[in-house]
Order: C-alpha cells, then sequence, then structure tokens
C-alpha cells in the first residue's frame, strides 16, 4: 500500500515536471492568427479571468488563466490533451473583465478547435453535428412534438435544406474532421 | 399605432422541448401589435459547433442572416445563445472584411453571399427598445402586486460587451424595469449575473447542476415567489432540471421559474392556460392566486 503510493507520488512528480523538449515556441503564435485570440501574448497573469470564472469555482483544475500561461509557455499538447478545455461555459465574464482585451474564452474555443482538428472531442458535438446535418436542428424534434405543435396552434416549423448544409460541412472541413473522431 | 414586424429566429431548443415560451410570445407580440414572420427555412444557429469547428458556425450562422436579408427583415430571436450568435457574426461579418470575404466564399457554394443589410434583436431588445416601456405599460389589466420575483438575464444577450453593447452587464436593470411594469417586485441578490451553465451539459453535467443549485439558493434567500428568465437553455437549467437539482443535493426549492412572457401575458389578462403555463415543470399554479 505504501509502496504504491509512493509510485503514485513519484509518477506524479515525473508528469509535474516539464522537458525543454515539450515546448512549442511557434505555439503561442499559431493560436494569437486564430480569430478572438489574437491578443494572447498581451496577458499578464493577473487571474482577473480565474476570480471571475464560473465554473473554476465549481473545478479544482479549470483554471483560465493557466491555460493561457500555458499557449504562452508553448505547451501545446498538455493543452490539447487536457479534458478540462471542454468546461468553459462560455459566459465571456473574462472576456469582459481582462484589463489586457485577451479574448480568454475564444482562445479556450481555439485550442478546441485544434483539438477537434486531431480526431478529439467529446461525444456530445458528434451527435450535434449529426443532427444539425440531418434536419438543420441541434436537436432531433420528435414527430409527436410536431403533432402537437399543430394541435397547439402554432405554425409547422421551417425545414432546413439538408444538402446545401452538406456542402458546407464538405467545405468548411468539418466532414472529414467528423470521420476522423475517436470522442 | 403602426407595428413593427420581425423574422421569428425560433432556435433548435425552443421546438425541441420549451413551446411554453414560444406560445407565450406570440400571444403577448400579437396583442402589442408586433408581426412575426416565420423563418423560410432555416438551420441551427451554429452556436454548438463554434468548439468543434469555428468556421461552420460562422458559416451557418451567416446562412441565416442571408435569408433575413433575402426577406429584407431583421431577425428576432427568443434564445440568448441564438442572439449572440447572431448578431456577433453579423457584426463581425459587416465590420471584418477579410472574414466576411472567407464567409462568402463558403457561401457562394450554395449561391448565397453576406450583404449585411439586416440587424439582430433579443425578444428583450423588441420589448425595451421597439414597443417601449411606455406601450407595455398602457396594455396592463391585471397588475401583479404582491408578487415578488427575481430576474435571470443569462450570458449572450449581455456578453461581451464589444459585441453587444446593450444595457449594463455589471448590473442589468433592462428586464428588472420590465417585470416591474407588471406590478411585481423584482428582488436583488447575490450573483444576479452568474451562468447557469447550460452550454456544457453533456461534456460536464455536475457543474452546471451545482452553478443552478446555488443560484435557486439565492433566489430563495431573498424570499422570491418565482424565478423570470428570457432564454430557454437558462429556463431548462432552472425549470426542466429543478426536480434533478433537488434530487442530487437532497434538498427542496420548489421555486416556479417563468418566462418573461408568461409573467407579462398574465398582467395583460391572458389565461394561465393561454399561456402555457401548464407545461412549466415546477407547478406555478400557487403564485397565481396571490
Amino acid at each position: 500500500m505504501l509502496k504504491n503510493e509512493k509510485t503514485q507520488e513519484k509518477e506524479m512528480k515525473k508528469e509535474m515536471m516539464l522537458k525543454v523538449s515539450d515546448i512549442d515556441p511557434k505555439f503561442k503564435y499559431e493560436i494569437s492568427k486564430l480569430p478572438g485570440a489574437e491578443n494572447v501574448l498581451l496577458c499578464f497573469q493577473c487571474g482577473t479571468c480565474t476570480a471571475d470564472c464560473p465554473i473554476a469555482r465549481f473545478d479544482d483544475f479549470y483554471r483560465p488563466r493557466k491555460l493561457v500561461r500555458l499557449v504562452q509557455l508553448g505547451l501545446k499538447d498538455k493543452l490539447l490533451s487536457n479534458d478540462v478545455i471542454w468546461l468553459c461555459s462560455t459566459c465571456f465574464t473574462c472576456i469582459d473583465h481582462c484589463p489586457q482585451d485577451v479574448g480568454i474564452a475564444d482562445i479556450v474555443r481555439a485550442l478546441r478547435n485544434l483539438t477537434t482538428r486531431e480526431g478529439k472531442m467529446p461525444v456530445v458535438y458528434k451527435e450535434i453535428a449529426s443532427n444539425i446535418l440531418k434536419t438543420g436542428y441541434a436537436y432531433v424534434i420528435p414527430g409527436l412534438r410536431l403533432k402537437k405543435r399543430e394541435e397547439e396552434g402554432l405554425p409547422s416549423l421551417p425545414k432546413a435544406s439538408v444538402e446545401n448544409l452538406a456542402k458546407l460541412c464538405d467545405i468548411t472541413g468539418l466532414s472529414k474532421m467528423l470521420e476522423k473522431v475517436r470522442t | 399605432m403602426s407595428g413593427s414586424k420581425y423574422l421569428l429566429f425560433l432556435g433548435c431548443v425552443i421546438p425541441y422541448r420549451i413551446s411554453s415560451y414560444e406560445i407565450s410570445t406570440r400571444k403577448v407580440l400579437d396583442k402589442l401589435g408586433v408581426e412575426l414572420k416565420e423563418m423560410p427555412e432555416f438551420n441551427c444557429c451554429g452556436f454548438p459547433l463554434d468548439p468543434i469547428n469555428h468556421d461552420m458556425m460562422l458559416t451557418l450562422a451567416a446562412r441565416n442572416l442571408c435569408l433575413a436579408e433575402q426577406q429584407n427583415l431583421s431577425i428576432m430571436t427568443l434564445c440568448n445563445g441564438c442572439f449572440g450568435t447572431l448578431n456577433h457574426v453579423n457584426k463581425e461579418l459587416k465590420e471584418d472584411e477579410k472574414i466576411r470575404e472567407k464567409v462568402n466564399g463558403y457561401l457562394k457554394e450554395i449561391d448565397m453571399e453576406f450583404e449585411g443589410t439586416i440587424t439582430v434583436k433579443h425578444l428583450i431588445h423588441v420589448f425595451a427598445q421597439d414597443i417601449g416601456y411606455e406601450r407595455i405599460k398602457e396594455s396592463i389589466q391585471k397588475p401583479l402586486n404582491p408578487l415578488h420575483v427575481a430576474q435571470h438575464l443569462g450570458c449572450h444577450v449581455i456578453r461581451p460587451t464589444k459585441y453587444v453593447g446593450f444595457d449594463d452587464p455589471e448590473n442589468p436593470s433592462v428586464l428588472k424595469e420590465l417585470i416591474e411594469i407588471t406590478g411585481a417586485k423584482c428582488l436583488n441578490y447575490m450573483d444576479e449575473m452568474e451562468c447557469c451553465g447550460a452550454p456544457i451539459i453533456g461534456v460536464n453535467d455536475k457543474i452546471p447542476l451545482q452553478l443552478a443549485r446555488e443560484k435557486l439558493d439565492h433566489i430563495r434567500a431573498v424570499g422570491a415567489q418565482a424565478l423570470v428568465t428570457v432564454c430557454p437553455f437558462c429556463h431548462m437549467m432552472y425549470d426542466l432540471n429543478q426536480p434533478r437539482i433537488e434530487r442530487t443535493f437532497n434538498e427542496k426549492f420548489d421555486i416556479p421559474v417563468l418566462h418573461y412572457p408568461q409573467l407579462l401575458g398574465l398582467a395583460m389578462g391572458f389565461s394561465p392556460d393561454e399561456l402555457a403555463f401548464k407545461q412549466l415543470r415546477v407547478d406555478a399554479s400557487r403564485i397565481l392566486t396571490n
């Protein structure tokens, strides 16, 4: 038991240790080219984002300031393999309060987009994407619901042009991404 | 009194499970002389796909904007998420030539082009800016005093400030004023601007439930008899998920959650049935007898 704890501690320390080879010095420039993330280099780590983040209050690991720092340091693999990037609820409080006009929520979105490009995303997004492509709506609206609309005197729902959505999905690269997805 | 006309952008979650919001909105706007036209065709605003592909989000939003441009009508949304996305993309495409060219490049594939001729509004803007407080006041027939409620405005109808620029995001007053026109009193409570957490449901349910629990707790602490929302996602977190929150945290709240048009509709003299009160998960009949 004790031995087990010791190995665990060792492994944790190993995990926390950074190697120069982990650093991708160009990563911060790559991110700063993405819409909304232009000011990533201006972050001076004041921590207002983390202090005001509703998610950080309830999660032990989600810290927007830390995510921005990891971007600045170029720890790409550490960021893209980390599930916490999917926790931002896009309330945009961080963007409103940042004294340096850093688009923190946009940086998190950029990280998510890059992760997806590598074939990884939470399964819920794959479902939503597939629903939109099939029906135009993010959820599959059951037939009973449509019938009930009639009974309630509501107009019928506008339909989607599914062929056009499929075209857009191909041209924006989403189709390829969805094929690759391992979730 | 000439009425205004909008293209109604319903979004996905309202027809899926929150039609009480749609029913009450249509009733109230009709009486206030606002004409709604249905979207000729529809696709999701794009918001749920932004995390996985920003370009697809931009293009889905732009496609809806193009449909509205073809109708020569401005869009009115009921959902904060749809508003935030469509408004942001509309402004970004109008202002940023580079992004506009890129998105128009995608849209060319389906013979569409963004021109930038319309605006995007949320229901609350239509109430506050177009119909105006005076006209709403005139429509009140049964003032709701002594009802005490609390507001939950939600995030995307007010943040990020640089794209929305409406009301004060630190201390919003518009929904409060709209509530008080009905005769109900709108109580202040702690962390009014806190997010409901709905966008990460499905990725992580624990945190949104904790956030929603905390809000219900703060509302109860000031003695509000009901919560008033203007977004189907926020409403879902507090109404549909309230029994789940109660089970998870072993705590009873029993706080009815109304869509603003339901509250206004009551004061305008509509019956609870006409406003689809029966579709609410948390029974609201208790506040009706007050």
